[in-house]
């Protein structure tokens, strides 16, 4: 644990404003210019009043298409460029005597080529919703539970059409559970498309089905055993390579509509019981009698259930929100929680927050590098026209936004980020530098820290040669880096 | 599983450097400060486009129209000639600093890159879970001197090169690639930071040393100016084989700067259209050239005591396959420059690449164990014992001697 400034225990005790900034700045984003004044004296309220809004983590805008979609959109464009690309070569073709190198390209085709990439096109308005909702959001704690979960239940834009759909992921298998149940969120998780397509469940058979025993094709493991390991019970918890196949074979069937077969519905979930493997199986010591796609719904109920997974999913929100040595008292209790109520994860949350580690004064928790960038906007009180800035933050930072390196996701241990603080200036310097301000900057550091702005940060800001400078500084400050 | 690139990777893109705290006492007994520098060229170095067997007679037949023939190759002796896209090994080798050991080949005999790196840089005879590599082992034998005492608190992440991950401590260096804030600020962020998060202060001090060693003092082949965007086929590679290596370079030419280092070099997997003339293995061959002048140039008067090794974890194919390119094989060349070289050779037990000559009937077959020149190099210019180098360094290398005279 790094040591912190704050050696006021006795004065935090006493005073609750300044309990209410450490709270807003741990459970929540940067605050926002009266931020920290809205929230008042008691920064416990605050949060709990964000976690009962029941549309907290809700993005209306009916521009976002959902992921069939999105996913259909994107299989039109490529039909069509492939479709302009025959006729470009048969024009060619009867037309020798045009060919002529770089004046081949008929006019507009550039622009035409622009307009194109269909996938990096939705996958940046998605990523728009998702700076816009992180910027508008009061205290953010909903937020911060949203990207909580979409970081544990991850997929990859960087593989194949999951870019397409990964935005239309985050907002329909995580943000409508984020205050609800664990295994309606589980539920909605592993049939999303994007989920069996980055896990490769979309193209597993069982080798007993209809269609494995026609193609000789066969399992793929690789979302059966992710589920184990990362989603739900964790490693550890007693599961065997057997379990692991046994479980693959379940949820052999959960795939996508090919579009091809029905455009219509292309890019959909279904079960397709051609690929489905007959028969019961024995998953960590249940037996699961067949019953199509209910087997593997069984199969999802029972792991929500695990007392393993309570426990997994509490150690990670204590390491998210606390610190990065989890104090297994407080994982206990708030695993306690998850299964006294079926798994209720705002129940859990509310217990996260009244805990009194909740309000440990020791700032140890370094922002990781998505929560740093977004700090910034909501710090200054204006969100760029431009987004490129906030993503290529993301990127030159280690955190590139939904593209993770492993369907681990990101760390959240602040020794992972630590030595990226210096590529923090650079970035630091050049927002300042794009973006001159007329605001005092001294008043900009009081609303953000408040009671938290230490007399060391304070003159630094104030002795700073420009005003670029003193921004620069300001999102350099320990108390901007830490929560 | 794929490879996963770990946040430091994505990070600061696709290489590290890094070099010990530890100095070869006993050389500096003797007065000299050996720098010894290995480059590991991963992906399979094609040996026979990098430098031809041009006098073979069954050459040609080989290769048929990708062969490097005389004419345009450049001449190292009466029967071997180096690729046209390597001037300045060429010119290190007219003048007696640049030796080429060619049919060299790791004790591996598979053909898989991992576990063909994982023999070239472990040191282990056998394809194992070694978690630390030959260099990191050799440098234990050596006194630490502790001069750079300060700056080993650099950890290393995951992507740390086996052949330089052990016990003996570490430190990293990336080249950058923002352009860096103005100096004033980070002098007062980090007047800041030591007052209020210790944490904080190290993790940004450290980084700046480092930085200011690399780009200060006017780097000739200085690679990303503010805005520059690289230009021309293979420029990417060109400019950051150049800043690694150089940067490298500019580290240990220092009084107090380390004395062993190594980085990686990827991209040498050349399956398809291999373009040893004129396409990539050409422009990767010219932009490994090119670290190599920046190497020297950095290095300035230390690379009189200077040795760099470029080793590679196994060959390619004598033949060219179907796609124009060519696949894993077994015996290739190690390239060593430096200063500190008894250099202007080419070191081959040639074994000829006639059908009936080639191993498996397919690859270049080894005649030399890479290992007696790493051992050569490790004993005559760190001096490492030469009983740790057959236990500890290469484990189970007693039959491999130590190849004399290479410095």
């Amino acid at each position: 644990m790094p040591p912190q400034r704050i050696s006021c225990d006795v004065l935090m005790a006493l005073d609750p404003s300044l309990q209410a900034a450490l709270l807003v700045h741990r459970f929540g984003f940067v605050p926002k210019p009266g931020g920290l004044a809205a929230a008042g004296k008691d920064g416990r309220a605050a949060l709990l009043a964000e976690l009962e809004d029941p549309n907290a983590a809700h993005i209306a805008d009916d521009d976002l298409m959902d992921s069939g979609e999105a996913f259909r959109a994107a299989y039109a464009e490529r039909l069509s460029v492939r479709a302009e690309r025959l006729n470009a070569r048969n024009e060619a073709a009867a037309k020798p005597q045009m060919q002529t190198g770089d004046n081949a390209m008929p006019p507009g085709a550039q622009k035409q080529n622009e307009k194109r990439n269909l996938p990096q096109r939705i996958y940046r308005e998605e990523a728009r919703a998702r700076f816009d909702a992180a910027f508008r959001a009061p205290v953010g704690f909903v937020e911060r539970l949203v990207w909580f979960w979409s970081n544990h239940f991850c997929v990859s834009a960087a593989k194949g059409q999951v870019r397409t759909i990964c935005g239309a992921f985050e907002r329909e298998a995580i943000r409508p559970h984020v205050t609800g149940k664990f295994v309606d969120m589980l539920m909605a998780v592993e049939t999303h498309p994007a989920m069996l397509l980055y896990l490769d469940n979309a193209d597993s058979i069982g080798p007993n089905s209809q269609a494995g025993r026609r193609r000789g094709k066969g399992l793929n493991e690789n979302l059966a055993r992710e589920i184990l390991e990362l989603h739900t019970v964790g490693v550890g918890a007693g599961y065997t390579q057997a379990d692991v196949t046994n479980f693959a074979k379940v949820i052999t069937g959960w795939t996508i509509v090919r579009p091809k077969q029905d455009p219509e519905r292309g890019g959909d979930f279904t079960f397709d019981p051609r690929f489905h493997e007959p028969g019961p199986q024995r998953v960590m010591g249940r037996e699961f009698k067949s019953g199509g796609i209910e087997q593997g719904r069984a199969v999802l109920t029972m792991l929500a259930q695990h007392p393993a997974t309570a426990t997994h999913v509490a150690r990670k929100l204590v390491r998210h929100f606390i610190a990065d040595d989890p104090s297994p008292l407080l994982v206990e209790r708030l695993a306690k929680r998850f299964r006294d109520t079926g798994g209720d994860l705002k129940e859990v949350a509310k217990t996260l927050v009244i805990s009194p580690e909740a309000a440990d004064p020791s700032r140890g928790k370094l922002r990781p590098p998505a929560e740093w960038v977004l700090g910034i906007p909501r710090a200054m009180g204006a969100m760029p026209g431009d987004i490129n800035p906030l993503l290529q933050g993301h990127n030159l930072l280690g955190q590139p936004l939904w593209r993770p390196p492993a369907p681990k996701g990101f760390s959240d241990d602040s020794s992972a980020w630590i030595d990226g603080v210096a590529q923090r200036l650079d970035v630091a310097t050049q927002f300042a530098r794009r973006n001159p301000t007329q605001r005092d900057v001294r008043e900009i550091a009081s609303e953000t820290f408040g009671p938290l702005l230490s007399n060391d940060t304070r003159q630094t800001i104030e002795r700073a040669e420009s005003q670029q400078q003193a921004i620069a500084l300001l999102l350099m400050s320990p108390e901007f880096q830490r929560r | 599983m794929p490879h996963h690139p770990t946040r430091r990777e994505l990070l600061l893109a696709s290489g590290v450097l890094f070099a010990w705290a530890h100095m070869p006492k006993v050389a500096l007994a003797e007065g000299r400060d050996p720098r010894l520098l290995v480059v590991v060229l991963r992906g399979a170095l094609d040996g026979l486009s990098a430098v031809a067997p041009v006098g073979d007679p069954n050459w040609q037949r080989l290769r048929g129209d990708n062969a490097l023939t005389s004419d345009r190759a450049l001449p190292l002796d009466n029967f071997f000639a180096l690729n046209p896209a390597m001037p300045n090994l060429h010119r290190l080798y007219r003048a007696g600093q640049a030796t080429i050991v060619h049919a060299a080949a790791t004790p591996y005999r598979e053909r898989s890159h991992f576990d063909g790196q994982d023999i070239l840089e472990s040191g282990m005879p056998r394809v194992g879970s070694a978690e630390s590599g030959w260099l990191n082992r050799a440098l234990q034998g050596l006194q630490p001197e502790g001069r750079v005492e300060n700056r080993r608190a650099f950890a290393v992440g995951p992507i740390t090169p086996l052949v330089a991950r052990g016990p003996a401590p570490i430190l990293s260096w990336v080249p950058p690639r923002l352009q860096p804030a103005a100096a004033d600020t980070a002098a007062r962020l980090l007047d800041l930071y030591r007052h209020t998060d210790p944490a904080l202060a190290a993790a940004l001090q450290e980084r700046r040393d480092l930085a200011a060693i690399a780009m200060g003092g006017g780097m000739s082949l200085s690679p990303q100016k503010a805005g520059e965007k690289p230009t021309g086929p293979g420029a990417g590679n060109r400019i950051y084989f150049a800043e690694a290596a150089g940067g490298a370079a500019k580290f240990m030419a220092r009084p107090d700067g380390p004395r062993v280092g190594a980085l990686a070099f990827d991209g040498w997997d050349t399956h398809v259209n291999e373009g040893a003339a004129d396409g990539r293995l050409a422009l990767l061959l010219s932009a490994l050239d090119g670290a190599i002048g920046a190497i020297e140039t950095n290095m300035g008067d230390a690379w009189k005591q200077t040795a760099v090794a470029i080793i590679t974890e196994f060959g390619r194919t004598a033949r060219i396959n179907g796609t124009a390119g060519t696949d894993h094989g077994t015996a290739t060349v190690a390239l060593l420059a430096g200063g500190a070289l008894k250099g202007g050779r080419v070191i081959a037990d040639w074994p000829g690449v006639a059908d009936k000559n080639l191993h498996d009937g397919r690859d270049l077959k080894p005649t030399t164990d890479l290992r007696a020149v790493l051992k050569g190099l490790l004993r005559d210019h760190l001096r490492v014992d030469e009983r740790a180098l057959a236990t500890t360094v290469f484990p189970g290398s007693d039959d491999v001697k130590p190849m004399s005279g290479l410095v």
